[in-house]
């Protein structure tokens, strides 16, 4: 098979971080808290890298938008496999404001001109938890989409695919060329081994900007501020119902 | 969070019973069968007290490793690490030579597991970097106010700080010392060093002369239970001409070298303090960038050595950095120093600057005390040692960052001139350095610790505190460190705690969750993880022989004796993934029976800037 999948990886804070809330409100603090891959695209690139170990697929690359610190998640997904990289340089104002809508055009754009067979993404980010991505480019693109998988074969040139739905697992059949975005249990990412990092910095990382594939990254959004989650307020237990229901005509929920 | 002193005694009948029934050692796999709970499964898995070899799980497990090959390879990615990186690059360009240096770090970045003050001294940066202004160097704040004070419970009293004493901070910079490090990564990677953070050095490697050959990094993919997973890989090999171990405080490949080479003959065992940390975000009337505190006495006696710093930092927001040492020789088994630090944060004169603030970030980790009489043999054939893991701290300036970087600075000179002397003729296939420990001999580190050598071990008398700081006054000040003789410490850390019976419990106050904290909370701060369930740090020869009190070892919480399922009596939980790598409990266990060891690469807390 002479297919070439797209993946699609993003730098996310690391989840075991405890976010701060910038002082003035406009977001989180990122600077030089440790940031890694999201676990979902992690996830994707693993599923890409063993259908490439299969022989279905013929060539890997792995996808990230944003600054400079990108390439290392990049690096990291050539360490687990992936046969080179593309960088697309989005920083500064561009790069805060970079939402789903602008990062599904961007793949869109790179699908036709890298000419790729099967897009994999994780199925959502860990700090914004949009889950839009995958669904947007498979429309932009008229591609069929597999969301949530829990299990994708390739039969003949079509794709089975598993999903997590919920009322329990749902298997289609889609054309290919398609999407996939790859939920928890599709595989174990394998780890990224010295050696294989090593190996990585001799893999090539091709620098693209937005403008080149005619995307524009001005977000219609605008946040208007962010905020912490309101404090947790203790309980309050009650002994007998009668209590329990006049505490909620008190609180005038009844 | 429980406080030790309420469920000793529940826990010491549990093992009193349990001690009862052990009549004769026996083997740790035969002891945890006969515990009284049922469900205590083993409470170390690591394979260096359950070999593989003889593990059945591992047989027909693919176990060569990839070897590759550097000129230089460097454990530890933090101050002296770095600077022996790059001074042998700048080295390296200055004459026109190749050399491949590498630098593995067991945190996922650089920076992430530094932790200190931290008043930096800039004399060895301006050695190494001369233009470090223009470079960019995260020094932004100069010491502008520099107070020293006794406290009591409920004043505070002012110490002159009189030009020439050590606490003298005149010149030098309050730093955020995770993000300088991060700086020196990053001019390190500009010369071409190549940086692997992520990587842990698990494994010293030897050639069959016995020298050091190189270091392993750490096999992935191992469950809890110590089993292989489907994604187990092994670890790296990286040989080089000459290994330099900078791991900081209590390294564990150095625990190994200390004993291989026996480096640690001539000198007196190292004596350790821990440290605390917070930085907060404070109100930015209270706000004064560049004032320097420091504090002894209250709330520790005047036998228990320790004190604290706050310093005020110049970094956009109104941050500052306090935090707390106690000193590893402390005798009380029920004295806590998380509850210590969190009790002393309520002092009316810390508590006013506090006030109305936010904590933001937590951490710990152990920091040498030993100085000038516990210096080991710095270099032996194959690799060297820099840094906080022999050990320059300055303890009264408490300052080690400058010594660190010199060292690093140094066996960087002597490893160039030996690996690019193509006439060399070395006895061993590592190469031996002794230039390194001349070179040391004569630089300003060896006089700088020499010279206050007597300073910590004066505090070993009925005075405590007290006549330690009249030492100081009289024979420091004065006579700078040249009086004839030299002070002994009081032996290992390890050794220092009395019985439980004969030591007073200490009542510590409840956190109030605005100004002092429960040790749970402080660890989610601490941004730590490990792979669940793969944490696997901690090597524990006798679970029977750890002492009771070890809850108050750990500063995040890794030790915890939780109720049985069945009801009565307690059980020791190990909680590894909590671990923030202070190295603590390593060093205070009285029986030396844990083993701290490093877990998968880049797990471990989560520091920003600290």
């Amino acid at each position: 098979m002479s297919a070439r999948v797209l993946v699609g990886v993003k730098r996310v804070i690391d989840y075991a971080v405890k976010i701060r809330v910038k002082p003035d409100r406009t977001g989180v603090v990122t600077d030089g808290v440790k940031h890694s891959m999201n676990p979902f695209c992690e996830i994707a690139v693993e599923e890409a890298v063993k259908l490439k170990e299969k022989k279905l697929v013929k060539e890997v690359v792995a996808v990230s938008c944003g600054p400079q610190q990108v390439q290392e998640t990049i690096r990291t997904a050539l360490a687990m496999g992936a046969d080179r990289g593309i960088h697309v340089e989005v920083s500064g104002k561009d790069y805060e404001t970079l939402g789903p809508l602008q990062v599904s055009k961007i793949l869109a754009a790179l699908a036709k001109k890298e000419q790729a067979d099967l897009i994999i993404l994780g199925k959502q980010a860990i700090d914004d938890d949009c889950n839009q991505t995958g669904q947007m480019t498979a429309a932009l693109l008229d591609w069929p989409q597999g969301t949530f998988a829990s299990e994708v074969n390739i039969e003949a040139d079509k794709l089975k695919v598993v999903r997590e739905i919920d009322g329990g697992l749902e298997t289609i059949k889609i054309n290919l060329p398609a999407v996939v975005t790859a939920d928890l249990r599709l595989n174990t990412p394998r780890y990224a081994t010295l050696p294989n990092i090593m190996k990585a910095k001799k893999k090539k990382i091709a620098n693209v900007k937005p403008a080149d594939l005619g995307v524009d990254v001005s977000s219609r959004l605008e946040v208007l501020k962010v905020d912490e989650p309101p404090q947790r307020q203790a309980g309050v237990k009650v002994e007998t119902v009668h209590d329990l229901v006049g505490k909620l005509k008190e609180a005038g929920r009844i | 969070m429980f406080p030790a002193c309420r469920y000793s005694l529940q826990a010491r009948r549990c093992v009193g019973a349990l001690k009862a029934v052990q009549a004769e050692h026996v083997a740790p796999q035969v002891c945890s069968t006969r515990s009284s709970s049922s469900t205590l499964s083993r409470i170390t898995t690591h394979y260096s007290v359950y070999p593989r070899d003889k593990d059945p799980r591992w047989e027909g497990v693919e176990m060569e490793r990839f070897a590759d090959e550097a000129d230089v390879v460097i454990v530890g990615g933090g101050p002296a690490g770095l600077s022996a990186a790059i001074r042998l690059k700048q080295l390296a360009s200055q004459h026109e030579k190749e050399l491949r240096v590498c630098v593995v770090e067991k945190a996922s970045q650089i920076g992430a597991h530094t932790l200190s003050g931290a008043c930096l001294e800039p004399t060895a940066l301006s050695e190494l970097i001369p233009d470090w202004k223009e470079r960019g160097a995260p020094l932004n704040t100069p010491v502008t106010e520099d107070k020293f004070s006794i406290l009591t419970e409920k004043y505070r009293i002012p110490v002159p700080i009189l030009p020439g004493l050590p606490m003298n901070n005149h010149g030098n910079y309050l730093v955020r010392l995770g993000h300088f490090v991060r700086w020196l990564g990053e001019q390190a990677e500009e010369l071409g060093v190549e940086l692997y953070p992520g990587y842990a050095a698990s494994e010293v490697l030897f050639h069959e002369d016995g020298s050091v050959k190189g270091i392993a990094t750490n096999d992935v993919g191992i469950a809890k239970d110590g089993s292989p997973k489907d994604v187990f890989e092994r670890g790296m090999e990286l040989h080089a001409k000459v290994t330099l171990f900078g791991e900081g405080c209590h390294g564990h490949l150095a625990k190994q070298l200390y004993k291989q080479f026996n480096l640690r003959g001539n000198c007196e065992p190292q004596t350790y303090a821990i440290g605390l940390k917070e930085l907060w975000v404070i109100d930015e009337k209270k706000w004064c960038p560049g004032r320097t505190e420091h504090s002894v006495g209250w709330p520790l006696n005047r036998n228990t050595y320790g004190g604290s710093f706050l310093y005020h930092l110049n970094e956009g927001e109104p941050l500052v950095a306090l935090g707390f040492v106690v000193g590893l020789d402390y005798t009380n088994p029920y004295l806590s120093p998380f509850r210590e630090f969190q009790r002393w944060k309520h002092h009316p004169s810390i508590m006013s600057t506090l006030e109305g603030g936010n904590r933001i970030a937590y951490g710990a980790r152990a920091l040498n005390e030993g100085g000038f009489q516990s210096i080991p043999k710095l270099t032996f054939p194959g690799g060297m040692l820099i840094g906080c893991s022999p050990g320059f701290m300055n303890v009264p300036k408490i300052k080690g960052t400058h010594t660190a970087m010199k060292s690093g600075m140094l066996a960087a000179e002597s490893a160039f001139s030996k690996i690019t002397d193509e006439n060399l003729q070395s006895e061993t296939a590592g190469l031996y350095i002794p230039e390194y420990e001349e070179a040391f001999k004569k630089s300003w580190i060896w006089k700088e610790l020499y010279s206050v050598r007597n300073i910590r071990p004066s505090f070993h008398n009925y005075f405590g505190l007290y006549g330690g700081m009249v030492y100081t006054g009289i024979f420091y000040w004065i006579l700078r460190g040249k009086e004839p003789w030299t002070l002994k410490h009081n032996g290992l850390d390890a050794d220092q705690l009395k019985p439980a019976k004969d030591c007073t419990p200490i009542e510590y106050p409840k956190p109030d969750g605005k100004i002092s904290f429960d040790l749970l909370s402080s660890v989610a701060l601490s941004g730590t993880n490990h792979d669940v369930p793969v944490a696997q740090n901690l090597a524990i020869y006798d679970v029977f022989l750890l002492h009771l009190e070890i809850e108050t070892q750990s500063f995040s919480c890794v030790y915890e004796y939780v109720p049985l399922e069945t009801g009565d009596g307690m059980r020791l939980q190990i909680n590894a993934q909590n671990c923030v790598h202070c190295k603590t409990c390593d060093i205070k266990d009285p029986s030396q029976n844990i083993n701290w060891v490093v877990p998968e690469g880049s797990g471990g807390p989560a520091y920003n800037g600290m």
